[in-house]
């Protein structure tokens, strides 16, 4: 009994069938509850008014945008390094979740920026990196659907993932040197103690979990579907011999 | 290697090669910011080093789809992977052609669109050594992008935008070294990071550009 088993797509229909309701009413759960506790239960910021309140759902956006690309990477590697098929198709799984992260998370910022800033948009590294992970997640799946052999897509978006990181890294730390920025401080940290008011701190903690828990439950549903469409594809190819 | 380079530069210069097309092409885009932008020279020799850093991105790009396509079409490529020459080797000639029929000569003309754009001669030299250092990362990076979408009908736009984004960082740093040399402050940085980036691209992408090739070719 190892992690490798579920490399079985068969054992992997069966074990993601069971563990995706779970996720998905965890999921619900702690980002309603979340939600509602850092809308309702917690104070106006005394700069920020009702605004602040917008770093529920910008935070955890961002936090799984940027670690979703991480998942695919090493889903990627371990693709290309022991060829299980239903890892492949996680990686390819992920990254649709990842760009409307991405999107949800520069729209919320953009929403937030306007009263704060006064400007929907700044060039500010942290902005501009994100915009930047935006193009490179848009990359990996125009390559994903440009390539119709799955094997040949699935190793060539492989590579991309691995030279996208390397570069996406890059860029982050270019953006940095290219203009200081209007962008706060990580808000968040284990090592440091960097982070905003416990008021606003726990229920954030709830709704990251939540947001975790939803992207789990929906690459397992989104990879369960690409291995059934690869099943149903293989059906008709024989049907039709 | 030295071989296939000679090769691939002489079918470059001949006829139908598409060597001058590229260089026209950047000559078109960069003339073409006055058109757009207006006829003040302050203002354009304020914009000239990004103009003149996306002018060469573009031209890069539009050159690229070349570097496979055609040995792919007719089966060269089959013959060099059996080759004793490592594909890595046949990538880095690729880039190295690549380099030398695109990147250098836009260096060269730098120096008149300068002066199209209202850059003084002694700002211009920031640009050239900017765009020294930082095409060859644009060429083994495109090299990489053309190895990806090589044998695919199409690959073309696709590959605009596998590359564009790789292209980031090195166009950060070459526009920001020219830039600030021409305001004045120090660009050691920049030029460092930049050849940094331009090194880091060379060591590590022939491997992945080979690593594609083979898979495209199976």
């Amino acid at each position: 009994m190892s992690f490798w088993e579920y490399a079985n797509p068969l054992k992997f229909l069966k074990l993601s069938g069971t563990l995706i309701p779970y996720f998905s009413i965890l999921a619900t759960i702690t980002i309603i509850a979340g939600l509602s506790w850092g809308f309702f239960f917690t104070p106006d910021d005394y700069k920020q008014g009702a605004t602040v309140k917008i770093l529920y759902v910008h935070v955890p956006s961002a936090f799984v945008a940027i670690n979703a690309w991480f998942m695919m990477l090493v889903a990627s590697i371990i693709w290309l390094v022991r060829r299980h098929h239903v890892s492949a198709l996680a990686a390819k799984a992920a990254a649709p979740i990842g760009i409307a992260m991405t999107i949800i998370g520069l729209v919320t910022g953009a929403l937030w920026g306007q009263p704060m800033w006064g400007t929907w948009w700044e060039w500010d590294p942290k902005l501009t990196s994100f915009l930047i992970l935006f193009l490179f997640y848009l990359g990996y799946i125009v390559l994903w659907a440009a390539v119709e052999d799955p094997d040949t897509a699935a190793d060539l978006t492989s590579v991309l993932c691995i030279v996208g990181s390397v570069f996406a890294v890059l860029s982050r730390y270019a953006t940095v040197f290219w203009n200081q920025g209007l962008h706060q401080d990580a808000s968040l940290s284990i090592d440091k103690e960097e982070h905003v008011a416990d008021v606003f701190y726990y229920p954030l903690i709830v709704v990251m979990a939540g947001f975790v828990l939803l992207f789990i439950a929906l690459v397992l549903l989104n990879t369960r579907s690409e291995i059934m469409k690869r099943r149903a594809g293989a059906i008709m190819a024989r049907s039709r011999v | 290697m030295i071989a296939l380079i000679f090769r691939d530069l002489r079918i470059a210069v001949r006829a139908g090669g598409g060597f001058g097309l590229s260089l026209a092409f950047f000559f078109i885009i960069v003339i073409f910011f006055p058109f757009a932008i207006g006829p003040d020279l302050h203002l354009l020799s304020k914009v000239a080093p990004g103009t003149l850093w996306v002018g060469a991105l573009l031209a890069c790009l539009l050159s690229l789809e070349r570097i496979f396509a055609l040995d792919f079409e007719d089966g060269t490529l089959d013959l060099m992977v059996t080759s004793p020459l490592p594909l890595e080797g046949v990538v880095i000639s690729k880039a190295i052609v690549h380099w030398l029929t695109t990147g250098l000569p836009l260096v060269f003309l730098t120096p008149f669109l300068g002066v199209l754009l209202g850059l003084q001669n002694s700002n211009v030299i920031f640009l050239i050594i900017s765009l020294i250092f930082g095409t060859p990362a644009l060429s083994i990076i495109g090299t990489f992008g053309a190895a990806l979408t090589a044998g695919m009908k199409r690959g073309g736009l696709l590959l605009s935008i596998l590359v564009l984004p790789l292209y980031i960082p090195t166009l950060i740093f070459g526009a920001e070294a020219a830039r600030r040399g021409i305001q004045g402050f120090e660009t050691q940085t920049s030029i460092l990071l930049l050849s940094g980036v331009t090194l880091l691209s060379w060591a590590i992408l022939p491997f992945a550009a080979a690593s594609v090739l083979r898979i495209n070719l199976r």
